[in-house]
């Protein structure tokens, strides 16, 4: 390619939209050699998939439904990437938070909702945050690598609640008791008729002003401005002045009380209880939405639902085209969208320089 | 108590123990090239699947063994491909292949066999007695040739990466990428070479969990990859230490499946599976070992 077309390119397609653009192609490309692959017209099962998502009221009503835990685990990923970490955590800490709301929500029967609804999120959120911080703290503090800590802990999350929920909680059926109503988030059909039926609920537009206000936090406040410049250039902020491993702790707890609402919004707002394997998956799904909408509010949104579009096509069209084919097509995304742009390229080398032992310093 | 420790719990710590092992030993030689490897899990799954796949196909248990090691070494590859060539945060690849691996595997499942959860059975290698307790139950354990091909390469990982000049390069890739590219070394070559050893090893492991249940079911890896993950990390990066501590986890789970045998109250007993991975959080939150890791693991030479 010639210097010339290389800057036409660049101007139609700065690297925000070529990003979506590359994720886009490659998986069409990829949705129609799986649909070949099985023995259908590939035009034929896209429109079946359109006419389940984007067709009907109904169907959109079930995107934004499926687009709500992505969006907002795909901005836990986010904040924690924005200063250098990566929290593959979210996938335990979504589950514990969904479990305290399914847990304490059942408990505050009489309480006004005004007052209900905070304590239950908050609970959700708090813990979440909680265990988020243990990966937080071993970082900032002990040195120990996120990825690790992260794994172990959502393998911990894996085993413990099971346990918790047919020995702590004596549920037979590995769910909690159903939520009453006053914990309840009501569902967009109650303004919105047209999309009786579908699971959407307030948790949409909620997140959607979640996903702007922690933007809008990351780009004024101080402590979002050093935590993307901790994500820059540790070694520079260092020199700076800025704690670094406070900001690091912080933008894992941050993290981390996102992800404790992912999974919140669903119990809140269409289950009414938790039930065990709710969410599995999202805290990874998240991380493609993180990567394919990272310039900005409104690219993460459209991210979202994009994935979440996919996730509902997946249901519709699941008696030609088996449903996991739509996260055959969510790992190759991710993989293109890495590919294409270096994908946190330059936060991670800028952390790998200031990845400094802190036992060595002290010593 | 006499139940609990027999030649039977031996037996079945060696069985439980293979996997773990497999996928731990190809851990280690992953990440002590420099490449960060959490994608054992998808190997795992992967690998199982191509066995029982090509096995039920073509009647060849030797086929699929083959055909499950091809498919983890391939797997393995891509991932030092996108991570090397691509400059793929090994990270992120990880956690893409694994989905891939879940998904795809489920995907195949559907197409082949029109089934959600497992394939049908296969024969697997029979090989030793037919018991299925007590010294019978050792003998066919100690005989089945995926444990045996196991066992060798396990045992010969260390030796491998401490004598020979192949583990010596890949050691240097991992310590100081910069270092090994100024004496010669192609680091990207021998990071991939390793990752096609690491994808074979952990594939064994794959193998040996479809053969023994005689069919592939959905998920059947159960997060096996991540335990192994575990071991390489308490390991301290040491092939044998890693195979240890995986043999440490068979017995706790064959202690386990004992304790559920005998008395089913042992709601407890679960509890027993946090131990691998707060014995991590522990040994790394402890600073034990510190410094226990690849000094260049996930750089690149400058």
């Amino acid at each position: 390619m010639s210097r010339g077309t290389e800057k036409v390119l660049s101007r139609w397609l700065p690297p925000a939209r070529m990003r979506l653009v590359f994720a886009g192609a490659g998986a069409l490309l990829v949705f129609n050699l799986v649909v070949a692959a099985f023995g259908h017209g590939p035009a034929e099962t896209l429109g079946r998939a359109f006419a389940g998502t984007w067709g009907t009221a109904y169907g959109m009503g079930q995107v934004l439904f499926k687009a709500t835990p992505l969006l907002l685990t795909g901005l836990a990923f986010h904040v924690a990437l924005r200063s250098g970490l990566f929290n593959i955590g979210t996938e335990g800490q979504l589950a514990l938070g969904a479990l305290v709301a399914g847990w304490l929500g059942p408990m505050l029967g009489g309480l006004p909702w005004p007052i209900a609804l905070p304590i239950v999120i908050g609970a959700a959120v708090l813990v979440a945050a909680a265990y988020s911080a243990i990966a937080g703290l071993m970082r900032a503090r002990l040195g120990v690598h996120e990825i690790i800590s992260c794994i172990m802990l959502n393998r911990c999350v894996d085993v413990f609640l099971p346990w918790v929920l047919v020995a702590g909680l004596g549920a037979t059926a590995l769910r909690t008791d159903d939520l009453g109503p006053e914990a309840r988030l009501p569902g967009l059909e109650t303004w919105i008729p047209a999309l009786s039926g579908s699971a959407v609920s307030v948790a949409f537009p909620l997140a959607v002003a979640i996903t702007f206000g922690t933007y809008a936090w990351l780009e004024r406040s101080r402590a979002g401005r050093e935590m993307r410049w901790v994500g820059l250039g540790a070694t520079a902020c260092e020199a700076q002045g800025v704690d670094v491993r406070r900001r690091q702790v912080q933008a894992m707890v941050l993290s981390g009380a996102l992800a404790g609402l992912v999974c919140t919004g669903t119990v809140l707002g269409y289950k009414g209880y938790y039930e065990l394997g709710l969410g599995a998956g999202a805290g990874f799904s998240g991380i493609a939405v993180a990567m394919v909408g990272r310039s900005g509010p409104v690219a993460l949104v459209a991210a979202a639902l994009v994935f979440g579009t996919l996730a509902q096509a997946g249901l519709t069209i699941n008696a030609q085209v088996p449903k996991e084919a739509m996260n055959v097509l969510e790992a190759v995304v991710i993989l293109l969208v890495a590919a294409a742009s270096g994908v946190a390229g330059k936060e991670r080398a800028a952390v790998v320089v200031a990845e400094d032992d802190p036992a060595e310093e002290s010593a | 108590m006499s139940q609990l420790l027999s030649v039977t719990t031996l037996a079945e710590t060696l069985r439980i123990a293979v996997p773990y092992a497999c996928a731990a030993v190809g851990g280690v030689w992953a990440e002590r090239s420099g490449v960060i490897q959490i994608g054992l899990e998808g190997v795992l799954l992967s690998s199982a699947f191509g066995s029982v796949a090509v096995a039920h196909a073509t009647g060849s248990m030797v086929a699929g063994l083959l055909a499950g090691v091809l498919l983890g070494v391939g797997q393995s590859a891509l991932h030092a491909w996108l991570v090397e060539r691509t400059k793929i945060d090994a990270v992120v690849s990880g956690i893409a292949l694994n989905l891939l691996a879940y998904a795809a595997t489920r995907m195949a499942l559907r197409a082949l066999y029109d089934s959600s959860s497992n394939s049908p059975g296969i024969e697997g290698f029979r090989v030793g007695p037919m018991g299925s307790e007590g010294w019978q139950l050792l003998a066919r354990v100690l005989m089945d040739p995926v444990s045996v091909l196991a066992f060798i390469v396990i045992v010969a990982s260390p030796w491998v990466m401490r004598n020979t000049r192949l583990g010596l390069r890949v050691r240097a890739c991992g310590e100081n990428p910069t270092a090994a590219q100024a004496a010669g070394i192609d680091v990207s070559r021998t990071r991939v070479i390793a990752l096609c050893i690491s994808g074979a090893i952990c594939a064994l492991g794959g193998v040996h969990l479809a053969f023994d249940q005689h069919r592939f079911e959905a998920g059947m890896s159960g997060g096996r990859g991540f335990i192994a993950l575990a071991a390489v990390v308490l390991s301290g990066w040491r092939a044998g230490r890693a195979a240890v501590a995986c043999i440490a986890f068979g017995l706790l789970e064959a202690l386990q499946i004992g304790l559920q045998d005998m008395a089913r109250t042992s709601q407890a007993a679960t509890l027993i599976q946090l131990l691998p991975y707060v014995a991590t959080l522990l040994v790394l939150g402890l600073g034990i070992g510190r410094g226990a890791a690849p000094a260049g693991i996930g750089q690149s030479p400058e």
